[in-house]
């Protein structure tokens, strides 16, 4: 199979087909500024939905500080644009790189860590660095960060969320992607098959990091304005939503996911907290009825539990 | 001068640490029953409060019996809960399980502000605004603090006696350690369960009235923090350690009110994430709990 | 000439001695039995050739074309350095097709590196194309390549403990170790499986150590068998002399 085929040569010719067109459509003021935020919108969820769907889907490490990372890239980027003056490509290096290091950082300590106890140490770290951000008076304390100027825009946005998928999927449907799967389904037999389970567990929170950290870049530079409030918990729990919304370990999923919860959201968007009490209900669902999510594969499981009770005739 | 800055920090911080020993409990229990790290907890602690408000605020209810009813409410709706989002997802993964967990107290906090708007509520002064003076010093205990280091003691003494003297409290213990045995041997697991729930969510309950009585204002999204703090707090201590919870609380109290004396209050809240972190890296069983090694 | 060394060895869990002085050798080429009753060490054991444990106390030399101590032993690079495994309760990759199990049993193997992945350079097609071709045969061998899509956890139990066999084989191991391979299998299925052992060595050159139960499968084809109780080495010999030696009668009866 070699890299010029048919099918990746189709896949370049509508990739860009794509956008000519919407940049068409722009130039002429058919898509007006009102749809390209939610292009945008969905764009940012998108990259994050497929970089935590590596961790969490992929892996199995169930990550819930994702939203710290994007925090971190978005802070990057704000500072380079805004305060240090640097064009917008610089913000984005800048976003990955000190994600990227975040990730490093909380990938380490929690490498011993599982299922539940992890969940709560990235949420942990999630607060902390948070928390951090809150009482920083440079990048502005609690009043968070105004005056970033507005590069986003249909290129960028497109082609790093084209980019990420590339990426990751091709990761994903190699040997990494394959060990990274072998983690997610049993940790000791991976590892005496010679999967190097640490390397790979720091790995994809590295490149999880470094693909939220772009989007919260790309978030900050359309925005104008930030605030450490938006990237807490709440913000890690909607990306997760998204995920297993789309099936976990699916990338088409978290797209398919994060387009769908993105304009479901935009219709909620005048009742806050009614949308949250409908995530809240479709999670449930999914959870009891799907876990699958709508693009899982059938009866994907992420940490079998074992006992007696679970082939027992005792009804639910 | 700093003597009695310290014994009332020290007051203050036990104070606290019962909220947070309360609510641990409830997570300890049913994290030692079904492995579930209960994320709508700490919105129970928040609807208990709330419940307490409403009695004293329009059906003008003293405190002992606002105290009462809250914590029955609370644990019929922790049943409930149990019952209906939870059992489902009983045999499901571990992470299915959290998930669901998460749904529900979402839902709960939202619900919450949805009906009831997100703005603080304040409770009524039901308490008399008596103080002591700690050896003749200027550091006090309020009557407000007194009674909740007593309530808590109670509590905690009853708690005792159901684990260690009755049926249902031996039918805790045993599934705790070996569900499928324990089923074996007749028990009946669904009401064991319940059980849990059922005093884990009165306890929870307990503490949101306490706090609306100590703090006097509450909104939707109280418990958010308080839940999480207590969960740091039942890791400290062992999770599925009784005693570990109560430990726990007391040490995460503490620490966190004489932190935020000596002049990190900025940084109070990422106290409890810190120590949390650190616990699980150098002993993830908590300081009393036990060592399970995973059979290859 | 000897294949692997163990001297020595101890293993202690808080208070508990699961394993003392063990010592023995192994040498190329042969089938090695380690039998005893359950609960005398013998996983244990296994987990210490393989990196899962390090010993208390004692070593454990693998004599490759390096000398391998226990001091360097990590999980994952036994099976770089040449030593494979399967697991008493079958460990496959449950919800991965057979195909990519076996793969994952090549991943040692493969080392393209991140970014011919990330960005498909022809390193990675060279490498995969290997890698499936390698994984064909080893399928072709064990009878499943029609099987190669399924879902592992789809697979009967018999098929599954030959699919881990195919894996561990596929890291190319000098030294293969099966802990109790026939677990669960009837007559007809044991003797399969006793040619199939006798097969792979020979075709492989493999040495292999292998726990197990089923007497006749273990008297046919090892040369040697050690046995275990408590922790303990109690006998070691061919298999006529392990038949009529009395600790070891002993130890499966019970005294007079």
């Amino acid at each position: 199979m070699k890299f010029l085929n048919k099918k990746n040569i189709f896949n370049l010719i509508l990739i860009l087909s794509i956008y000519f067109i919407v940049e068409f459509l722009i130039n002429r003021g058919i898509i007006d500024s009102y749809i390209i935020l939610n292009i945008v919108v969905i764009g940012v969820n998108i990259i994050l939905a497929v970089s935590l769907n590596l961790i969490t889907g992929i892996t199995g490490q169930f990550s819930l500080g994702h939203a710290a990372f994007m925090s971190i890239g978005a802070y990057a980027s704000a500072i380079m644009t805004a305060k240090l003056g640097q064009p917008f490509i610089v913000g984005i290096i800048a976003a990955a790189l000190s994600a990227s290091l975040a990730g490093i950082i909380i990938g380490i300590p929690t490498l011993r860590l599982k299922g539940d106890y992890l969940a709560i140490a990235t949420l942990g770290f999630g607060e902390i660095i948070k928390i951090i951000g809150l009482n920083n008076d440079y990048i502005g304390g609690a009043t968070g960060l105004n005056d970033i100027p507005q590069y986003t825009n249909w290129t960028w946005i497109y082609f790093c969320v084209v980019i990420t998928i590339i990426i990751i999927n091709n990761f994903i449907k190699s040997y990494n992607g394959r060990a990274c799967i072998s983690i997610r389904e049993d940790e000791i037999a991976s590892e005496t098959m010679g999967v190097n389970t640490t390397y790979y567990k720091i790995l994809v929170f590295t490149m999880g990091a470094f693909f939220a950290g772009i989007a919260g870049a790309l978030y900050a530079n359309y925005f104008y304005f930030i605030r450490p409030d938006s990237f807490g918990f709440m913000k890690s729990i909607d990306i997760l939503v998204i995920v297993v919304f789309g099936g976990i370990g699916s990338v088409l999923g978290s797209v398919v996911g994060a387009v769908m919860l993105s304009i479901i959201s935009v219709f909620l968007q005048n009742i806050p907290e009614l949308r949250m009490v409908v995530y809240s209900v479709i999670l449930f669902l999914i959870m009891v009825y799907r876990p699958q999510g709508l693009i899982g594969k059938n009866n994907l499981r992420l940490f079998k539990k074992r006992g007696v009770l679970n082939g027992c005739a005792h009804s639910k | 001068m700093i003597l009695e800055q310290i014994i009332q920090q020290v007051i203050n911080g036990i104070s606290l640490g019962s909220i947070y020993a309360l609510i641990a409990l409830g997570y300890t229990m049913v994290y030692g029953i079904i492995n579930l790290i209960n994320f709508a907890h700490g919105d129970i602690y928040m609807i208990g409060a709330y419940i307490g408000f409403a009695l004293t605020t329009f059906f003008k209810l003293n405190f002992l019996s606002s105290l009462i009813i809250s914590m029955l409410l609370c644990s019929i709706l922790g049943v409930l809960i149990e019952k209906v989002a939870y059992k489902p997802v009983r045999n499901s993964t571990r992470i299915a399980a959290l998930i669901t967990a998460i749904s529900v107290s979402l839902f709960l906090e939202y619900g919450m502000m949805y009906f009831v708007k997100p703005e603080t509520r304040t409770f009524p002064e039901l308490l008399p605004d008596k103080q002591i003076h700690i050896f003749n010093t200027n550091a006090v205990l309020d009557f407000k603090n007194l009674s909740i280091i007593v309530i808590t003691i109670s509590l905690m003494l009853i708690l005792q006696y159901v684990i260690y003297k009755t049926k249902i409290g031996k039918a805790m213990r045993a599934v705790s350690l070996d569900s499928d045995a324990a089923q074996l041997m007749g028990i009946n697991i669904d009401k064991t369960i319940s059980s849990t729930f059922a005093i884990g969510s009165a306890l929870a309950g307990a503490a949101g009235v306490l706090v609306g009585v100590y703090y006097n204002s509450i909104n939707p999204l109280m418990g958010v923090l308080p839940g999480l703090k207590a969960f740091v707090a039942a890791v400290i201590g062992g999770i599925g350690v009784i005693p570990g919870a109560v430990f726990g609380g007391f040490f995460l109290g503490i620490t966190e009110t004489v932190i935020s004396a000596a002049g990190g209050s900025l940084y109070k809240d990422a106290v409890a994430f810190a120590i949390l972190i650190i616990v699980l890296l150098v002993r993830p069983n908590g300081l009393l709990g036990k060592n399970i090694k995973e059979k290859v | 000439m000897d294949v692997l060394t163990v001297n020595n060895l101890c293993k202690s869990f808080g208070g508990v001695k699961a394993i003392s002085n063990i010592s023995m050798s192994i040498e190329e080429g042969e089938i090695v039995g380690v039998i005893g009753p359950n609960g005398a060490g013998k996983t244990t054991f296994f987990n210490l050739l393989t990196g899962i444990y390090s010993p208390s106390s004692g070593d454990i030399t693998y004599n490759f074309k390096k000398e391998i101590s226990s001091r360097d032993f990590k999980p994952f690079k036994m099976p770089k350095y040449g030593v494979s495994r399967t697991f008493q309760n079958i460990r496959l990759f449950k919800n991965m097709s057979v195909l990519d199990n076996i793969l994952i049993g090549y991943h040692c193997n493969l080392n393209y590196g991140i970014l011919p992945s990330l960005f498909r350079l022809p390193s990675f097609y060279r490498n995969e194309e290997e890698a499936y071709e390698k994984a064909v045969e080893l399928l072709k061998i064990f009878n499943i390549y029609d099987k190669k899509d399924e879902l592992a956890k789809n697979l009967p139990y018999g098929e599954q403990r030959k699919v881990e066999i195919a894996r561990a084989l596929a890291a190319k191991p000098k030294v293969l170790l099966l802990d109790e391979p026939a677990a669960g299998m009837n007559t007809n299925e044991t003797k399969e499986l006793t040619k199939l052992i006798n097969w792979i060595k020979d075709e492989f050159s493999l040495t292999i150590i292998l726990i197990e139960h089923d007497m006749s499968l273990v008297m046919e084809i090892c040369n040697k068998i050690f046995v275990f109780d408590y922790g303990t080495l109690i006998a070691d010999g061919t298999p006529q002399e392990i038949q009529t030696n009395p600790q070891v009668i002993k130890a499966y009866l019970g005294g007079e």
